[in-house]
């Protein structure tokens, strides 16, 4: 009876043992899989933060935050122009990467400006609506259409579509960063 | 303060009363001694004066008269209300008497270097006046009383920041405070405004001491005073002494004579030892700081009953004949003044409000005088060193040891040079005091105050566009979750349309029921048209059958 006993109790605490030591390492390996994926999102969040936000897309992505996940996944950082020198400087910093010149093929650094509609040569043809990133811009079919100054980040998506050429892209006043916070106010209530 | 007393307080040994060590600072020949030979003038009264209320982006203006009215010296002209602090406001008061010519935007000689809102007022020499206030014995005023009084008289720090006093005074108010530090250290060359009030008006600065001490109820009052002003020091001993006798408690110290001793924070480290950290405020600490000009305004408010219409204002430079201090009333252009001190345009090379190392040149010379127009300078060609060859840094470190504040010029020199925000906030760039310490010494003439300001500005705007950037985020985000939605909702639409087709038949002969209260459809169109053109297919067969019946007939 004894030495069966023993063999038993052998085995059983070897096959504990083992499925122990399984499932701690498969612990392990899940919280390195997690620490990765939050590693990886904290990192776009980070990117994202710095880009301007925009959403101007001539990065060749839809948005900043599409670009910021490129970015995170090697994409080179040098192709945002409205973020211009100091977009690229602060991305080198947070990835670790030399400090590159803007990519030219992108385009070209601008001073910050607004979109305004002459008003009285719109036709109402709703194209900027639809092109606008951040709903900037008002109006319906067949009425007259105008941008909201303070929402607007300058992105010259309306520019283009806007068959009449009524859309100029002018400097923005200094009294905008007040307006903001209003609208944070009113963004909170939002439903 | 008997001699050994001040021997120990100047060497930082013994009673309770003593100096403390900081760091930095520099020694500039003080040029002060020029503007001091003479007592302080009462100034004549100007042809016009444009007295400042205030920048309209700075808050409300909310006017007591119009132009074409008449008005008494101390009137009250108008106010300002304060927009960031909701109920705060700064009345404005009339220097003398006459006749208010208009309304208008002006440059005033203070360091916004913007045009404010001001009133003309065209004097009428008779300086007829309104009866003051009687005054009232102000140790019988609670705190609250004694702040609204303070408040009521329009003072401003008259150091030259121009933050209301009584609003200083509220904002230590729900905190035990400790100490009340009255700044007499007038550190910056040039500027001796402070000293010739103290030396002719001691017990008035003493007296205004007291009741700031009572209307922020401190445990303690310290006047704060250099040791390189002999006169100063005696004439506030005896005013000490005097009202010692009576009901104050107020204590005299001795700071050492280096600049930039007098800044807020270097003063109340050199008094009492406290480093406020970056970012807080003094009351945090239990500790207030007032300069010997809001004193003075106090002391004339409350014991006198005159609101603040005038100020000590020092004019010194080598394009004057005769610098000197004057009682400036606010709002006189500060070419007026020039003139009564006999100035020769021709030497004159730039006009400076403020001493000489921080000072800013003044956008225009019909500037008005404010309430915290402390030093005007016109300086000649080669006083306040010209700007030599600036020359590559060569890493002496002179600029690290007279830095105030402990900062690294070199570094945030540096820094700047490539625009590294991140490092440059690492490094305290926001602390820096723009003392100008640092480019006194500095041996390659570099104008580091002047990078490290456009460096701070560079900073604000970034973060300005960052919290913009945040609101453009949240919006492309919501018009992306509409995008979404919109998506979501069309196949269903497009669904409903065949659903809607069994029950067109219920449809129409629910319009033939006279029920007209339906969409317009395309099916629904399409049907009615066909069933028209039936209709008059019909009509025409029905006629041409009668036609042909008729014909028949025939």
């Amino acid at each position: 009876m004894l030495p069966l006993n023993t063999f038993w109790l052998v085995q059983l605490s070897l096959s504990g043992g083992l499925i122990l030591a399984t499932s701690l390492l498969l612990l392990k390996i899940y919280k390195y899989l997690c620490y990765q994926l939050t590693a990886q999102k904290s990192l776009v969040k980070q990117i994202n933060r710095i880009l301007p936000q925009t959403q101007c897309g001539q990065c060749g992505h839809p948005g900043c935050l599409p670009y910021a996940r490129a970015i995170s996944e090697g994409e080179a950082s040098n192709r945002c122009p409205p973020g211009g020198h100091e977009t690229i400087l602060e991305l080198a910093e947070l990835l670790n990467e030399p400090v590159l010149e803007l990519d030219p093929s992108h385009g070209q650094f601008k001073e910050f400006s607004v979109a305004v509609i002459r008003e009285d040569e719109c036709i109402g043809c709703t194209k900027c609506i639809q092109a606008c990133p951040v709903d900037a811009i008002l109006g319906g079919p067949k009425l007259m259409h105008t941008v909201i100054e303070a929402e607007c980040t300058g992105c010259d998506l309306c520019v283009e579509p806007c068959p009449v050429d009524c859309i100029d892209m002018l400097k923005h006043c200094e009294d905008a960063p007040v307006i903001f916070s209003k609208i944070h106010d009113i963004q909170g209530a939002r439903p | 303060m008997s001699p050994l007393q001040r021997i120990q307080s100047m060497l930082g040994v013994g009673t309770s009363l003593s100096s403390r060590r900081t760091a930095g600072g520099i020694k500039p020949p003080s040029y002060k001694e020029h503007s001091l030979r003479s007592r302080i003038m009462p100034m004549p009264i100007p042809p016009q004066l444009k007295i400042p209320v205030g920048a309209t982006e700075s808050g409300t203006i909310a006017l007591d008269i119009a132009a074409g009215d008449h008005v008494h010296k101390y009137q009250k002209l108008a106010q300002l209300q304060l927009s960031a602090q909701g109920r705060t406001s700064i009345p404005v008061h009339a220097p003398t008497s006459g006749i208010v010519s208009a309304i208008e935007e002006a440059y005033v000689a203070d360091h916004s270097q913007q045009k404010q809102v001001c009133i003309v007022l065209k004097t009428d020499g008779l300086d007829t006046s309104l009866p003051l206030e009687p005054a009232v014995d102000y140790r019988q005023l609670a705190s609250e009383e004694l702040v609204t009084a303070i408040r009521r008289a329009g003072i401003v720090g008259m150091g030259g920041a121009g933050f209301p006093a009584a609003d200083k005074i509220d904002s230590a108010a729900h905190q035990a405070l400790d100490l009340l530090i009255i700044n007499a250290a007038e550190c910056e060359p040039y500027i001796s405004a402070d000293e010739a009030l103290i030396r002719e008006r001691a017990e008035g600065v003493v007296t205004g001491a007291e009741i700031l001490q009572r209307a922020s109820s401190a445990r303690r009052c310290i006047i704060a005073i250099e040791s390189s002003k002999p006169n100063a020091i005696q004439a506030l001993e005896q005013a000490i002494e005097a009202q010692t006798n009576i009901t104050g408690n107020c204590e005299l110290l001795l700071v050492p004579s280096k600049y930039p001793v007098g800044s807020e924070k270097q003063l109340i480290q050199s008094v009492s030892g406290i480093e406020i950290p970056s970012g807080q405020h003094p009351a945090q600490h239990g500790v207030l700081v007032h300069n010997v000009g809001t004193s003075y305004a106090v002391f004339q408010a409350l014991v006198l009953g005159r609101p603040c219409i005038s100020r000590i204002t020092t004019l010194s430079g080598q394009a004057l004949k005769t610098p000197k201090n004057f009682e400036a009333l606010i709002g006189c252009s500060v070419e007026f003044l020039f003139e009564i001190c006999g100035i020769d345009k021709s030497l004159r090379h730039k006009t400076l409000l403020g001493g000489s190392l921080m000072g800013l040149q003044l956008p225009s010379d019909n500037a008005a005088v404010s309430k915290t127009t402390n030093c005007l300078i016109a300086a000649g060609s080669d006083e306040l060193a010209p700007p030599t060859e600036i020359q590559a840094c060569i890493r002496c470190g002179f600029c690290a040891d007279a830095c105030p504040v402990r900062l690294l010029p070199q570094q945030l020199l540096a820094f700047s040079k490539t625009a590294n925000n991140s490092q440059l906030l690492e490094h305290g760039l926001m602390d820096c005091i723009e003392c100008g310490a640092c480019d006194y010494v500095c041996p390659s003439h570099i104008p580091l105050v002047s990078i490290y300001k456009d460096s701070k500005a560079a900073i604000e705007t970034r973060l300005t566009n960052h919290e913009r950037s945040k609101v453009w985020q949240q919006r492309f985000q919501y018009h992306q979750s509409r995008i979404k939605k919109e998506k979501d909702q069309a196949p269903t639409r497009t669904k409903a349309v065949p659903a809607k087709k069994p029950a067109a038949e219920s449809e129409v002969s629910a319009s033939n029921n006279g029920n007209e209260q339906e969409f317009f459809s395309k099916e629904k169109a399409s049907r009615e048209i066909a069933a028209a053109v039936a209709r008059v297919k019909a009509r025409r067969d029905e006629s041409k059958k009668a036609a042909s019946v008729q014909d028949k007939s025939k």
